[in-house]
């Protein structure tokens, strides 16, 4: 086994035990590298037959090609998917004015909503522990309580591949199925496993998304990486951070912080 | 490889850890500019440890309160350093910590020296089974640089792991916020002639998968697929292929492995640490739990065991009270019929009185009974097998090592 082998391997046995314990689950697909990374990793998971829903949490301003992206591999790979979106906010205007704001309707909001109206026990999210400083505290399964808050203070240990299996019902739990990847491995991983990925990861005219979200709240970096070997080499060698061009990882040190205390992805 | 970095409060870990990040420059600018704007907002310097304890409420009380992982690279190869905090109340966090560690580095402050916490955090690397260890001696600049200190530290540090049955690989004096032995070697320590931190850590074994043990494939999950029923799970030692005699424990039926099965790949077998699934020759009742192995080299099955437990908890556990053992994909109900000793990990004293209760950082000799046979190895031959947690009211509360 190599390396991407044992990362695979490990993830694969906690999406299973993710399935196993608790059900009544489903995935977040943000359409992005990591999420479709953990897509793949489910359908190896299952034999190709994911037993749980796709959900995607749509603020309506995602990258139309992400939703076209969503469409055609929903329907290649006969997903059961469910789009979230948080309509009254959207109806009522809500926009990147304010950035916690509108993460916080559009995104938590809408999540909330969807969570509600299907009952899901825990949510397979992918995250990974080298994206943001505060990511690295996690656990693979991570209870969050009614109002969604992480107790980030108060985590239960977690041995041995041994998570947390049982729930009271005012929990629900976020597994992570990814932490121990990084940004490279996924791409390595990408690349072995021929995962179709969206195009706006690639450069064009000497621009590319490193990551990618809302339109608005993403701005590309300089890139002449038009292909995955020459992205890899890329990452390799920069020295800037994954989501330097995130909007909401900017306003302020801690508004990452805030934003998953109150629920956020 | 994952390493995990441990010793008392206040000794310098996530200095350290600040520190390797930059000089090998696995830390982006951003960040580290980040970082210092905050500093410089709390009105204070910049300070390596920062760059962890990114939690706004860390920086505020300084300390490290959760386990943290970080990834840096030497030339090498490729690392996750596990921070573990070292503060009393956030043992089960060091513990989580070092579970999932290949090689640990205990740090002590040169001018403290041995204290209580570099005390329990060795004795749970010990009890955990960790055997690549780095010592490292911080902040001799302010014992002055002196070999002789060193040596005193040195002295009393290994006399004391002689007792855990631990042998440190290295021991290294350095100076974590100066860089001192770390990627460089100090021009302030002449009188020590060893390697320098990242030296000995690229000087460590990644651990071996036990392909060449006996097979050990704990079933996880029964999935039914185009009307064909697949045993999913993760083969945890030796291999597995097609025409496989095998045996199912603890029901002990026999019969043949009809296919290993990999999404989207051809496969006839599959080794240690590889998540599969398998069909088999005939029908039979298999579920989570079961333990498939060959016939010739068989795990244990058993409703006794003794092992050493570590209570996290703070809620405190009696004897012969109902707790949940889980143990590889096997959970079963359980109780303690006895705690033959019991030890205070903060002082490593025995603990005479009270022996029928076990409380919040005591670790204890004990004898399990469980309601329902399980499948066990010796822990230091398989260790997935060997080491089982108990679950009470939802939460892991205790790790154990099986020692017969």
């Amino acid at each position: 086994m190599d390396h991407l082998d044992e990362l695979e391997s490990k993830s694969i046995y906690i999406i299973r035990e993710a399935y196993k314990q608790f059900h009544n689950i489903a995935m977040l697909w943000s359409i992005g590298k990591d999420s479709s990374t953990l897509l793949w990793l489910c359908r190896k998971a299952f034999f190709g037959k994911i037993p749980f829903p796709i959900v995607h949490i749509d603020t309506s301003y995602k990258f139309k090609k992400m939703i076209e992206w969503r469409d055609e591999y929903a329907k290649k790979w006969k997903l059961n998917l469910i789009v979230g979106r948080n309509e009254e906010a959207i109806k009522a205007g809500m926009g990147p004015k304010s950035k916690l704001a509108c993460c916080t309707a559009l995104k938590t909001d809408a999540l909330k909503q969807t969570i509600d109206k299907y009952k899901f026990k825990a949510l397979l999210l992918g995250i990974r522990r080298d994206e943001h400083g505060i990511r690295a505290k996690e656990r693979v399964f991570s209870p969050r309580n009614q109002e969604f808050k992480w107790d980030y203070k108060n985590q239960p240990p977690e041995l041995w591949d041994q998570y947390k299996s049982k729930q009271s019902d005012e929990e629900h739990i976020r597994v992570h199925p990814l932490l121990h990847w990084t940004e490279v491995d996924i791409w390595e991983y990408i690349k072995r496993e021929k995962i179709p990925i969206v195009d706006l990861y690639f450069a064009k005219n000497g621009k590319r998304y490193r990551s990618i979200g809302c339109e608005c709240c993403c701005s590309p970096i300089n890139s002449d990486a038009d292909n995955i070997d020459k992205m890899i080499h890329e990452l390799k060698t920069t020295n800037t951070s994954e989501r330097a061009g995130r909007a909401q990882d900017k306003e302020s040190a801690y508004m990452m912080q805030k934003l998953r205390s109150l629920g956020y992805m | 490889m994952n390493i995990v970095i441990v010793g008392h409060v206040d000794h310098g870990k996530s200095t350290l850890i600040g520190r390797l990040l930059y000089d090998t420059r696995s830390l982006p600018p951003d960040k580290f500019e980040e970082v210092k704007n905050t500093c410089k907002s709390l009105g204070k310097d910049m300070e390596f440890g920062f760059i962890l304890d990114h939690l706004q409420e860390e920086r505020e009380q300084g300390i490290t309160i959760d386990t943290c992982q970080i990834f840096f690279k030497t030339p090498k190869r490729n690392y996750v350093i596990i921070d573990a905090p070292g503060h009393v109340e956030f043992i089960k966090n060091m513990i989580t910590g070092a579970s999932q560690a290949e090689a640990a580095i205990l740090i002590i402050d040169a001018k403290e020296g041995v204290k209580e916490q570099t005390k329990r955090h060795a004795y749970i690397l010990g009890m955990l089974g960790l055997k690549q260890i780095i010592v490292l001696i911080n902040k001799m600049d302010l014992v002055d640089y002196k070999e002789k200190r060193f040596n005193e530290v040195k002295d009393n540090l290994i006399k004391f792991l002689q007792n855990l049955k631990l042998k440190p690989s290295y021991i290294v004096p350095i100076i974590a916020k100066d860089g001192d032995n770390i990627a460089k070697r100090s021009d302030k320590m002449d009188w020590y002639k060893g390697k320098t931190f990242l030296e000995c850590l690229d000087g460590f074994e990644v651990m071996k998968k036990n392909y060449e043990k006996a097979l050990r494939f704990p079933i996880q999950d029964v999935y039914k697929i185009d009307g064909n029923r697949i045993f999913a799970g993760r083969v945890e030692s030796g291999t597995i292929k097609n025409g496989d005699e095998i045996t199912i424990l603890p029901t002990n039926t026999k019969t043949k492995v009809k296919s290993v099965e990999k999404f989207l790949k051809n496969s006839t077998k599959a080794g240690a640490g590889e998540s599969i699934g398998i069909t088999t020759e005939d029908q039979l009742f298999i579920e989570r739990g079961n333990v498939i192995s060959h016939p010739n080299n068989l795990p244990k099955v058993t409703d006794k065991i003794k092992a050493n437990v570590f209570w996290m908890s703070k809620k405190d556990f009696n004897i012969n009270e109902m707790i949940t053992l889980k143990l590889a994909t096997q959970e079963v109900s359980a109780k303690i019929e006895k705690i033959e000793k019991k030890i205070n990990s903060a002082t490593l004293e025995e603990i005479k009185q009270d022996k029928n209760t076990l409380k919040n950082n005591e670790v204890g000799t004990m004898i399990i009974k469980t309601l329902s046979p399980i499948v066990v190895d010796d822990f230091n031959y398989v260790p997935e097998l060997g080491r089982f947690v108990f679950e009470k009211d939802m939460i892991t509360s205790a790790g154990g090592i099986i020692t017969k």
